[in-house]
């Protein structure tokens, strides 16, 4: 894989996360994170829109003329996150319970839409794919550790209802860490605002703390 | 004095017409505190040593989160120590302990110093800027999120009676380790009248047998750490107001926004409203108008401001005791109306040295 796509991932990932840097999607990232399992279900939903809206973008941003792009690429959002909605709807019908509106909403997510126009408008069809599956998979991950903080200090468990998004086969990775119940507060709005909060904090403390790190590092090999 | 004054002064801004007044956070803050002792004390008595262990361990938990957010943040060392000793972080968690239920477990103690010190107050960036009261953010944070703790109350069992749970036995029930017996529980007044309320039950038979406004007032009854005895907070309120560490619209404000609407509405219909002594003497409603009403950083800055603060602070908590789901509304109240200060301290805001309300420069004197 050549530089930029390192470039790419790396950013999609964690330097210019969507939710963790960008600070976009929020209104998904707090709202339908009460649970990790729900975290990960609209992550790996958003995703999948994310993708195959990046390629699509890209494949025909040549003969898309400036002026009617934004309507063009709204159009292609909404038909794709209507194929997910009914997708889901099909096959994870307990999951489309949970998460209902907001897969619809998938359509005013705003980093799909900052996507196709800030990178896939711009690039070839294999750039744009990587920049969707990495920028898609860094969400998903925004997603899951927010729900899944939320849900240990809420309710108590780990991946609670797993296995009705991934299948029995997952059913291993549902912990129930306390029968105490939990802080009802993490489970409401204030609980995703302030756990939020602290990733945000925390993420840039350790991004400072490398760059520190760095920077000694390499003014002692230039001595 | 003068030295210390001048010490001070140095590090202002030389902006005409501003003189230092030679008042400090910390003067006020010991004040404040000051108000607070007997409330407390009479806390303790109550309910005896478990009590204590609450209120210390509370107190303990607001300084250490104070430093460690401070030590975050990159003050260190003397500054730091200054800004601990101040006295606003254990005036936070004083008020937060007076809130709890007496017998709480130790937890519920460090995690309220927790949410009131590092999420309400030093996240905003510390005394003076934040939005919300710290002491009511930890108080209605809990409330929401362990329901059945934050309601269970004792019967009193003051300290000087036989029954009284011991030094060593105290210290167990703070640390959770033995649990509430269920003979012990007991609802306070506000409670009560919810519950009877909502069985179908006259209010005027529910509490006829008991005395209960003029028991609240004494303050012999269930009910949180430091709210029970309104006499004694009165008191300390009259101390505040003599020393001129706050004045009196926002005090006003909360009492008749309470009482008002309580008058009209007892006398309508008796059985369903709880009279005006009863909703003035229970729950934290003394400990609200004049210890967190009145706090500087989070109520509006005029005279009319605060009144119209502590009027809404009145109404709102009328309207939740009496139509809403939680018997006690206060910290509830208290909050919403935070939200609402920018606004008021837009709507009333000072007038300008040399100017008129609306503006405009003041008209030379002639003789001048």
């Amino acid at each position: 894989m050549s530089a930029p796509f390192k470039t790419l991932v790396k950013d999609g990932l964690w330097d210019n996360n969507v939710v963790f840097a960008q600070m976009l999607a929020l209104c998904p990232a707090m709202a339908v994170t009460t649970s990790g399992a729900n975290g990960l279900g609209m992550g790996l939903a958003t995703t999948a829109v994310l993708v195959v809206a990046n390629v699509l973008v890209a494949l025909i941003r040549g003969v898309v003329s400036q002026e009617v792009r934004i309507p063009v690429f709204i159009v292609l959002i909404a038909t794709l996150v209507t194929v997910v909605d009914m997708a889901l709807n099909a096959w994870l019908h307990e999951l489309y319970k949970v998460l209902g509106l907001f897969i619809a909403l998938i359509v005013v997510n705003c980093a799909i839409l900052g996507r196709a126009e800030a990178f896939a408008s711009k690039n070839g069809v294999w750039p744009a794919f990587v920049d969707g599956v990495a920028m898609g998979l860094g969400f998903t991950f925004a997603l899951t550790v927010i729900g899944l903080i939320r849900e240990a200090l809420g309710s108590g468990t780990l991946f609670a209802q797993a296995s009705q998004l991934l299948g029995a086969h997952f059913a291993f990775l549902e912990i129930r860490l306390h029968d105490q119940g939990g802080a009802l507060l993490m489970i409401l709005p204030p609980g995703a605002f302030a756990v939020l909060g602290f990733l945000l904090a925390g993420k840039r403390l350790l991004d400072t703390r490398l760059k520190t790190r760095a920077d000694a590092n390499a003014a002692k090999t230039s001595e | 004095m003068t030295e210390n004054i001048s010490a001070y002064r140095a590090e202002l801004p030389f902006a005409a017409p501003h003189a230092h007044g030679g008042s400090q956070v910390g003067g006020v803050m010991r004040r404040v505190l000051l108000a607070l002792v007997p409330a407390t004390l009479f806390g303790f008595w109550l309910y005896g040593w478990p009590a204590f262990f609450l209120w210390g361990i509370t107190l303990f938990a607001a300084l250490v989160f104070e430093f460690m957010s401070l030590r975050l943040m990159g003050k260190t060392g003397h500054a730091a120590f200054y800004t601990v000793l101040d006295g606003s972080a254990l005036l936070t968690g004083w008020l937060f302990a007076m809130t709890l239920p007496p017998w709480s477990p130790w937890w519920v103690g460090v995690l309220g110093a927790f949410i009131a010190i590092v999420i309400g107050k030093q996240v905003f960036g510390g005394l003076g800027q934040n939005v919300f009261n710290p002491a009511m953010v930890a108080r209605v944070a809990l409330l929401i999120s362990f329901p059945l703790q934050l309601t269970a109350w004792v019967t009193p069992l003051p300290l000087t009676s036989e029954l009284a749970p011991g030094f060593v036995e105290g210290l167990h029930i703070t640390l959770g380790q033995t649990p509430l017996p269920d003979a012990m529980t007991s609802a306070s007044l506000l409670g009560y009248a919810k519950t009877e309320l909502s069985r179908g039950v006259d209010l005027a038979q529910a509490l006829a047998a008991s005395h209960a406004p003029q028991v609240s007032a004494l303050g012999l009854r269930a009910g949180s750490l430091g709210e029970s005895s309104a006499l004694l907070l009165l008191v300390g309120g009259v101390f505040l107001l003599a020393t001129r560490v706050i004045r009196w619209q926002a005090p006003l404000g909360v009492l008749a926004g309470v009482a008002l609407p309580a008058l009209i509405a007892h006398a309508l219909a008796p059985g369903h409203y709880l009279s005006v002594e009863a909703h003035l003497f229970s729950g934290a409603l003394m400990l609200g108008a004049f210890f967190i009403a009145t706090d500087y950083v989070t109520s509006p800055a005029t005279g009319a401001g605060q009144l119209v603060f502590g009027l809404g602070v009145g109404v709102i908590t009328w309207v939740i005791r009496s139509l809403g789901g939680y018997p006690e509304g206060v910290a509830f109240a208290i909050l919403f109306m935070n939200a609402l200060t920018p606004l008021l301290d837009r709507t009333f805001h000072p007038r300008i040295l040399g100017r008129t309300r609306a503006g405009k420069p003041l008209a030379a004197k002639k003789d001048a």
